[in-house]
């Protein structure tokens, strides 16, 4: 199979950071910045053709000492060339804002709520950036390293 | 004449206001799988709008999995698709088999293969029994309920329970087949197909749940890629994408299996491709039936072969290289694994599956293996790194993506839950549609909270 890391490096030098392909899965560190035309790159060359936006997901880093302390996730995947790439984007707590590719993959409407739900990561173009699994009014976000497994937040209804 | 038809000219209409309305289907309803909300806007009959809330089923499986060991999230996966929870066991022990590099046996291979896709087909009786129960076909759903339980059977004599199987281990299966298994397991796939075929002459023309199908929540195969739908519901709009075929995992390159593809994607394409899949799944397992071969099913032994009691005994006795590198022969349906080597495990540490129970409780070595394997701060270390593993779940790709730090925890669990995306598509389904519509589509997408919300 083609080396789709290696190419996309070669199309991005400045944006690409890092990249490896442990276990067989290509991956690709990129600059935040560059996500967006990336992405465009991503979805229209044909090279790539990545028709589908597998997954979106989010790592903290916290107790692993990552700087910068998140690293969100996209598991790429092109049905008419069957090739799969990741891209990883590093975000930092401070400002953890990500440009959103709801424009590009419809999909990533849900999981960038749930990234935002579970790690607190925002995603900027967004059109409805809610709460999915936990409720309006939770606090915290459950999937960072410093909020504690076991802290409980019953939800009791409003108060009258 | 001329005064009638300027009495029948159209009167000038009084002026109405109209507004649409907001209807609640769910949380809890009759049609609603499991807990959901679909928050729908209703002009007239006529759906407008919606707006799906979930989360009504977080057990934050993700963060829980964090908490412990390897080998203790095995059973949490089980609770992710109830309906096919051996396909998530599977897809688990893949992912951090990949991370391990782990390469497991052949016999073990076949195992998996054959119950995932038992558990495929249970899957889809499960889907296509409910949804023709919503649509009022109940003869369809009892029909279809009597041969998930020819199957459910199946599961329970190699598993030992129905629904919390937990039965992949890192490294391979927990226990065999039982001797008599693919004698069963044929006789369990006549039957089966004798119900399908039943269900296939009620429904399949049938007037009613034909109109009711047909043109009913229709995708394009655009949106369904750009919703990353994957799954019957894919193949239904015309995309043979199947993750078995795509990137084939254990064994599958070796059946001959066809993947079903719709035209239309819309419900009816969606139940005319699971009542295929369900055959092509029964043909699969009856090839794997033939081609298995005997061997171990978890990772390593020597090949020597003493029964369980033997086992214990000479393990009481303090006969240790007696059971070295053996395997013991034990009920699966109880607790038996074979004994393990680690010698020959390719992993930093050589320690990945658990030794037999017989050995556990029967000896200190035994104890001390275990404790090492299972105890926090003691258990099965992958490399640091990362790995994402898709299988083909009955709904589409199920992936897991596991990142490891070196130490005994998994770092990080993620599920790609495949009726995750079909959800998020649903309201464009609907939009258009009238009210009664929900339930034949929302029965087609296979909503499993588990899997959902995990």
């Amino acid at each position: 199979m083609a080396e789709l890391h290696t190419k996309l490096k070669e199309k991005f030098p400045e944006a690409v950071l890092d990249l490896h392909d442990q276990n067989g899965d290509e991956t690709v560190v990129i600059a935040k910045s560059a996500l967006l035309t990336v992405g465009e790159c991503l979805k229209n060359d044909p090279e790539f053709n990545m028709t589908v936006l597998i997954d979106l997901t989010a790592v903290d880093g916290l107790d692993m000492g990552w700087k910068p302390r998140f690293q969100v996730v996209y598991h790429f995947y092109s049905v008419e060339k069957n090739h799969r790439l990741r891209i990883k984007v590093g975000v930092d707590r401070k400002e953890a804002t990500v440009s959103s590719l709801v424009k590009l993959w419809p999909a990533a409407n849900w999981f960038e709520r749930e990234v935002w739900d579970m790690f607190g990561i925002r995603f900027e173009g967004h059109p409805d950036l809610r709460r999915i699994l936990m409720y309006e009014g939770f606090e915290g976000h459950p999937l960072r390293k410093d909020y504690p497994y076991n802290q409980r937040q019953p939800l009791i209804g409003p108060q009258n | 004449m001329s005064t009638q038809s300027s009495n029948l000219s159209p009167q000038p209409l009084r002026k109405t206001r109209t507004e649409s309305m907001l209807l609640n289907v769910g949380p809890s309803h009759p049609a609603m799988h499991g807990i959901v909300r679909i928050l729908t806007e209703l002009e007239g009959e006529e759906v407008i709008g919606a707006d799906i809330e979930i989360g009504y089923l977080h057990r934050a499986f993700e963060k829980m999995s964090e908490q412990n060991g390897y080998l203790q999230v095995i059973p949490y996966t089980d609770r992710l698709n109830y309906v096919s929870p051996l396909i998530n066991n599977v897809g688990y022990c893949l992912a951090v088999e990949k991370l391990f590099g782990l390469e497991i046996t052949e016999r073990a291979k076949y195992i998996r293969v054959i119950m995932s896709e038992i558990s495929r087909v249970t899957d889809h009786l499960t889907c296509i029994g409910a949804t023709a129960m919503e649509l009022g076909a109940f003869t369809a759903f009892l029909y279809f309920i009597k041969a998930r339980e020819y199957l459910y059977e199946l599961v329970e004599s190699v598993t030992g329970a129905r629904l919390t199987i937990s039965y992949t281990r890192i490294g391979g299966v927990k226990g065999d087949l039982p001797k008599d298994f693919a004698e069963r397991c044929r006789v369990a796939i006549k039957k089966t197909r004798a119900e399908i075929k039943e269900v296939d002459a009620l429904l399949t023309k049938n007037r009613i749940f034909y109109d009711r199908l047909k043109d009913t929540g229709r995708i394009s195969a655009k949106d369904a890629l750009a919703y990353s739908i994957t799954g019957p519901f894919l193949r239904s709009t015309g995309v043979d994408y199947d993750v078995r075929r795509a990137t084939p995992y254990l064994v599958y390159d070796r059946f001959d299996f066809e993947i079903p593809v719709g035209e239309h994607g819309d419900n009816y394409d969606r139940y005319l491709c699971r009542m295929e899949e369900m055959e092509q799944s029964l043909r699969i397992v009856e090839q794997a039936l033939e081609q298995i071969p005997e061997g171990d099913v978890l990772l390593d032994t020597d090949g020597k072969v003493i029964t369980g009691e033997a086992m214990v005994d000479s393990a009481k006795m303090g006969l240790i290289e007696e059971i070295a590198g053996s395997s013991a022969v034990v009920d699966p349906t109880l607790d038996g694994t074979s004994k393990v080597n680690y010698r020959n495990i390719e992993t930093v540490n050589k320690r990945a599956s658990l030794p037999p129970k017989e050995d556990t409780y029967g000896n200190i070595e035994g104890l001390m293996n275990h404790f090492k394997t299972v105890m926090c701060g003691h258990g099965i270390r992958p490399p640091k790194g990362e790995a994402y593993m898709p299988v083909e779940g009955a709904n589409g790709e199920l992936g897991f993506y596991v990142v490891s730090d070196g130490t005994d925890k998994p770092y990080r669990v993620r599920v790609r839950p495949p009726c995750f995306t079909i959800m998020a598509a649903l309201p464009l389904m609907l939009k258009g549609e009238t009210f009664a519509d929900i339930i034949p589509t929302f029965g087609s997408v296979n909503m499993i909270g588990g899997e959902l919300d995990r």
